[in-house]
C-alpha cells in the first residue's frame, strides 16, 4: 500500500475513533443538564442518583474525546500538510474559534462538574454543567462548519492556488451546513437516548429495578421515540442539498450509474466498478426518482456523468458509500420501530416500564451503542462520498498528502489501531461494570448539594 | 488593520507571541501534572490516589493550552506546523499514544474493575514517560534544526532525559503545594532529586544552542546585547540556589513557604522560554522559515486575533475560578 492509501485509513481509523465520544458527549451533556434540573424542580433523589451514574459515563467518554482529538490536531500537520497550505486561511479561524470558545470552555468547568458538587454552591455546579453542554455543542458547531465547508466550500477565491477568504458568513453558513449540523446533532442525541435505554434495560435485567434506572431508561426511550421521526426528515433534507451540491455522491448512495427519469430505489445491490452496473439488484420502480425528485420521471444523476473523457474518474468508489447508506438508513428504521413499540408498551395503562416485554430489553441491550454504527455509517457515506476530492472542486485528497515514507505511516497506523482496539475494549467493558455495581447498590448516599460553605466567595442561592 | 502599521508585520509577530504564551502555559501547566505521572513507580498506592486527586480537575485544561498551541502553529503558521511535524513524524506519533494512555488511565483506573487498577497505573506512568520524553526529544531536535544525523540525535536524547527530569522536578514541586504529611515529605526528596536533571538540562540547552548555529551565537554574544541578556543566566542561577535552599528547609512546621518551589520553578521554566524563544525569533522552522514567510493571510490571522482579544481573558478568568475552587490540599476526588 501506499502512502496515500495508509495516511487515509490512519485518518479515517483515528477520526472514526475519536467521533464515537463527541457523539455521546454533545447529548449527553445536555441530558445530564436535564436531570440536574429535574432534581432542582422536584428534589426527587432519583435524578440526583441518575445525575450520578451517567456523568461517570460523560467523564469518561469525554476523556476518550479529549485526547483522541488531540490526535486529529497533530494529523493535519504529520500526514496531510498540503490542506492546511491551500485552504488554511479558512480553516484556521474555524479550528481556533473551536479551540477557544468550546474546548477551554468544557475542559476547565469539566473538572467543577465532576469534582465540584460539594465545593460549590449549587448553582454554580448546575451553571458549569449547562457550559460544558454548550461548550460540547459550540465544537460540534464549528468542526461541522468547516468540515460542511470542504464539502460545499463558499464564501473564497483562489489565487496562486491558495484560498483566502472573501466572505465569512458565506464561509459559515454554506450551503450544506446547516442540514450536516442538524443531522449530527440529532445523530448524537439518538445515539445517548439508545445509550441510555441500552444501560438501563441491561441494569433493569440483572435486577436493579430502582426508580432511577426506570426514569433514565423512560427517558432514553422518549428521547429515542421524539428524535428519530425527526431525524428520518433532516436525513431527507440532508439528501436533497447533497442532490443539489454534491450529485456524485447521491448517486454513489442511489448506485444509480445512467442519468435518467423513472430511476428505481435500489434496495439491495453488489456494485460493480468493473462492468460500471449492479449486480443482484433488487429495486422499487421509480423509487429514487419519487425520492429525490417528488415524481416518478424526476431526471436523477447517474454516476456515468463522471467520467472524464480521457477515463479519469471522479466520483467516489461506489461499494462503500452504497453499502454504508443502507447500514445507516437501516439502524434508523429499527431506532424508529424499537423506540415507538416501547412508547406504546410502557403507556400509563400498562404500568409503565414494567409494561416492557423481556425480549425489548433485550432489544434495547443489544442497541446500547446502536448509535455508533449509524453515526459511523453517515460518516462514511458523506466523506467516502466526497472523493475524490478533500474539498470539493478545490482540491483532491492526493494533492494534500505528506511526503511520509510508507511504512512509517504502516508502523504508526498498526500501533494506533492497537490502542483504539485495547481501549474500545476497556471503554464498553467499563461502562457495564459501572452497570453491575450500581446494580449491586454501591451505596449510593443521598447528599444533597451543598449551598453553603463553598471554597469561593460566591453569594449562594 | 492597518492602525498599527503593516498588518503583514505585526500580525505574524502577534501570532508569535500568542503561540510562545499558549506553549509557555503549556509546558508549566501539563509539565507538572506529567512530572506526578512521571513520578509514580516512586508512591506507595494510597498516595498515587492522592496525587491523582491533586491534578484531575485540571489536567484536560491543562493539555489544551497543547491544542491551542498546536493550532495557532496551524492556523497563522500553517506551512511551518507541516514541516515541522512531518520531520518529527515518529516522536509526535509516541507523544500523541502516550497523551492517549495517560488522558484514559486518568478514568479507567476508578472506573474499570479493581483488579486492573495497577494495570491502569502503569498505563498512566508510562503514558506520562512516552509524553514527557517525545516532548523532549522534539525540544532537542528543533534546537538542532530538525536536522537527523547521529549527533543531533544523540543530543535530541540527552534532552529528552533532562526535560522529563525538569518535569518531574516541577510535578514534585506540585505535589510539595497540594500534598500533605509523608506524601509531602517523599515530594520534597524527588524534589531535591530533580533539581539536578534541571540544572544539567538547561546547561546543555544554553551552551548546544549556541554552538549549534552561529546565528543563535551572534545574538547572545554581541555586544550591547550580551550585557542586557547577562541577567537571565543570573537570575536563573540565583532561583536554582533559592530552590536548593528552599528544598533543605521543606516542609516547614506550619506548611508555610509551600508555595515557594513551585512557583520559583515557574519563573525559571519562564525563564528559560524566554531565552529559547529570543534564539529563535525570527525563525518558527529553524534556520528555515521565518514568522513572516510562514504567516497566514492578514485578514484570516486578523479575524481570528478578533475572537482572541476577547476570549482568551475569559479562559483566563475561568481558569483562575478552577484553580481557586480547587485550591488548598488536594483531598479526595469524589462525585458527590
Amino acid at each position: 500500500m501506499d502512502t496515500l492509501l495508509l495516511s487515509r485509513i490512519q485518518f479515517g481509523a483515528n477520526i472514526s475513533f475519536h467521533i464515537l465520544f463527541p457523539t455521546i458527549t454533545i447529548a449527553l451533556g445536555w441530558v445530564l443538564l436535564f436531570f440536574k434540573l429535574r432534581f432542582k424542580a422536584t428534589g426527587d433523589m432519583k435524578w440526583m442518583e441518575s445525575y450520578r451514574f451517567w456523568v461517570k459515563v460523560f467523564a469518561l467518554s469525554f476523556a476518550m474525546g479529549v485526547v483522541s482529538g488531540i490526535t486529529m490536531s497533530f494529523q493535519f500537520g504529520t500526514n496531510w500538510p498540503g490542506f492546511m497550505e491551500t485552504v488554511g486561511n479558512i480553516a484556521g479561524p474555524l479550528l481556533a474559534y473551536e479551540v477557544m470558545t468550546a474546548f477551554f470552555l468544557e475542559a476547565v468547568f469539566l473538572g467543577i462538574m465532576l469534582f465540584g458538587f460539594s465545593k460549590v454552591p449549587s448553582w454554580l455546579h448546575t451553571t458549569a454543567t449547562f457550559l460544558v453542554a454548550f461548550g460540547t455543542t459550540m465544537s460540534a458547531f464549528w468542526i461541522l462548519v468547516l468540515n460542511s465547508w470542504m464539502h460545499t466550500p463558499a464564501g473564497f477565491e483562489m489565487r496562486d492556488g491558495v484560498a483566502f477568504a472573501t466572505d465569512w458568513w458565506a464561509i459559515i453558513f454554506n450551503p450544506s451546513m446547516p442540514y450536516r449540523l442538524v443531522h449530527m446533532l440529532l445523530a448524537s442525541g439518538l445515539t445517548v437516548a439508545f445509550l441510555l435505554a441500552g444501560i438501563s434495560a441491561f441494569r433493569y435485567l440483572i435486577g436493579d429495578k430502582c426508580e432511577s434506572v426506570k426514569a433514565t431508561l423512560r427517558t432514553g426511550v422518549t428521547l429515542g421515540a421524539l428524535l428519530i421521526p425527526i431525524q428520518i426528515f433532516a436525513g431527507d433534507m440532508h439528501g436533497l442539498n447533497t442532490l443539489e451540491h454534491q450529485p456524485a455522491k447521491v448517486a454513489a448512495m442511489e448506485g444509480n450509474w445512467e442519468t435518467g427519469p423513472n430511476v428505481p430505489l435500489v434496495l439491495f445491490a453488489i456494485p460493480n466498478q468493473e462492468t460500471r452496473s449492479n449486480d443482484f439488484e433488487i429495486s422499487i420502480p421509480n423509487g429514487a426518482s419519487l425520492i429525490l425528485k417528488h415524481s416518478a420521471d424526476g431526471v436523477v444523476p447517474g454516476l456515468n456523468d463522471f467520467v472524464e473523457e480521457d477515463g479519469t474518474i471522479m466520483h467516489p468508489r461506489v461499494a462503500p458509500v452504497f453499502y454504508s447508506f443502507r447500514v445507516m438508513v437501516g439502524v434508523g428504521m429499527l431506532m424508529l420501530v424499537m423506540s415507538w413499540a416501547a412508547v406504546w408498551f410502557t403507556r400509563k395503562k400498562r404500568g409503565g416500564i414494567a409494561g416492557l416485554p423481556k425480549p425489548m430489553l433485550y432489544g434495547f441491550v443489544a442497541m446500547a451503542f446502536s448509535g455508533w454504527v449509524a453515526t459511523l455509517a453517515g460518516w462514511y457515506t458523506t466523506e467516502i462520498g466526497r472523493q475524490p476530492w478533500l474539498v470539493t472542486g478545490v482540491m483532491d485528497t492526493a494533492s494534500a498528502v505528506a511526503d511520509v515514507p510508507a511504512p512509517l505511516v504502516a508502523s504508526t497506523l498498526i500501533a494506533y489501531l492497537a490502542i483504539y482496539v485495547v481501549l474500545m475494549f476497556a471503554y464498553i467493558g467499563a461502562i457495564f461494570y459501572l452497570a453491575r455495581k450500581a446494580a449491586k447498590g454501591e451505596s449510593i448516599k443521598p447528599r444533597v448539594p451543598s449551598s453553603g460553605g463553598a471554597a469561593v466567595s460566591i453569594p449562594a442561592e | 488593520m492597518d492602525l498599527f502599521g503593516d498588518p503583514a508585520v505585526w500580525l505574524p509577530l502577534v501570532f508569535a507571541g500568542l503561540m510562545g504564551v499558549s506553549i509557555l502555559i503549556y509546558v508549566v501547566l501539563d509539565g507538572f501534572d506529567l512530572g506526578v505521572g512521571v513520578l509514580f513507580p516512586f508512591a506507595e498506592d494510597a498516595e498515587k490516589d492522592r496525587m491523582i486527586a491533586s491534578i484531575g480537575p485540571f489536567w484536560d485544561a491543562n493539555e489544551t493550552w497543547l491544542v491551542l498551541a498546536i493550532g495557532l502553529l496551524l492556523v497563522a503558521f500553517p506551512s511551518a506546523h507541516g514541516a515541522i511535524l512531518t520531520a518529527l513524524y515518529l516522536p509526535v506519533a509516541i507523544m500523541l499514544i502516550g497523551l492517549i494512555l495517560r488522558g484514559v488511565a486518568f478514568e479507567f483506573r476508578v472506573k474499570a474493575p479493581l483488579k486492573h487498577k495497577a494495570s491502569w497505573n502503569n498505563a498512566f506512568f508510562i503514558g506520562s514517560l512516552m509524553t514527557s520524553l517525545s516532548q523532549g526529544f522534539m525540544l532537542g531536535m528543533y534546537i538542532m534544526g530538525l536536522q537527523y544525523t547521529w549527533a543531533t540525535f544523540a543530543f535530541a536524547c540527552v534532552t529528552a532525559v533532562f526535560l522529563t527530569v525538569g518535569y518531574s522536578f516541577i510535578g514534585a514541586c506540585w505535589l510539595i503545594l497540594k500534598t500533605e504529611e509523608k506524601l509531602q515529605l517523599k515530594s520534597v526528596s524527588w524534589a531535591k532529586g530533580g533539581i539536578w536533571g534541571l540544572i544539567l538540562g538547561l546547561g546543555a540547552i544554553s551552551l548546544a544552542s549556541p554552538l549549534v548555529s552561529p546565528r543563535i551565537f551572534e545574538k547572545w554574544f554581541s555586544f550591547p546585547e550580551a550585557i542586557l541578556l547577562v541577567p537571565l543566566p543570573i537570575m536563573s542561577a540565583l532561583l536554582v540556589g533559592l530552590l536548593w535552599a528552599a528544598l533543605r528547609k521543606l516542609p516547614t512546621k506550619d506548611d508555610s513557604w509551600a508555595w515557594f518551589p513551585f512557583v520559583c520553578s515557574i519563573v525559571l521554566f519562564t525563564l528559560s522560554f524566554f531565552g529559547l524563544a529570543y534564539s529563535f525569533y525570527p525563525y518558527v522552522v529553524p534556520e528555515q522559515i521565518t514568522i513572516y514567510e510562514a504567516a497566514s493571510a492578514p485578514e484570516s490571522l486578523f479575524i481570528i486575533l478578533v475572537g482572541t482579544v476577547f476570549v482568551l481573558p475569559t479562559i483566563m478568568g475561568y481558569t483562575v475560578l478552577a484553580y481557586t475552587v480547587f485550591r488548598g490540599k488536594a483531598t479526595e476526588l469524589t462525585y458527590d
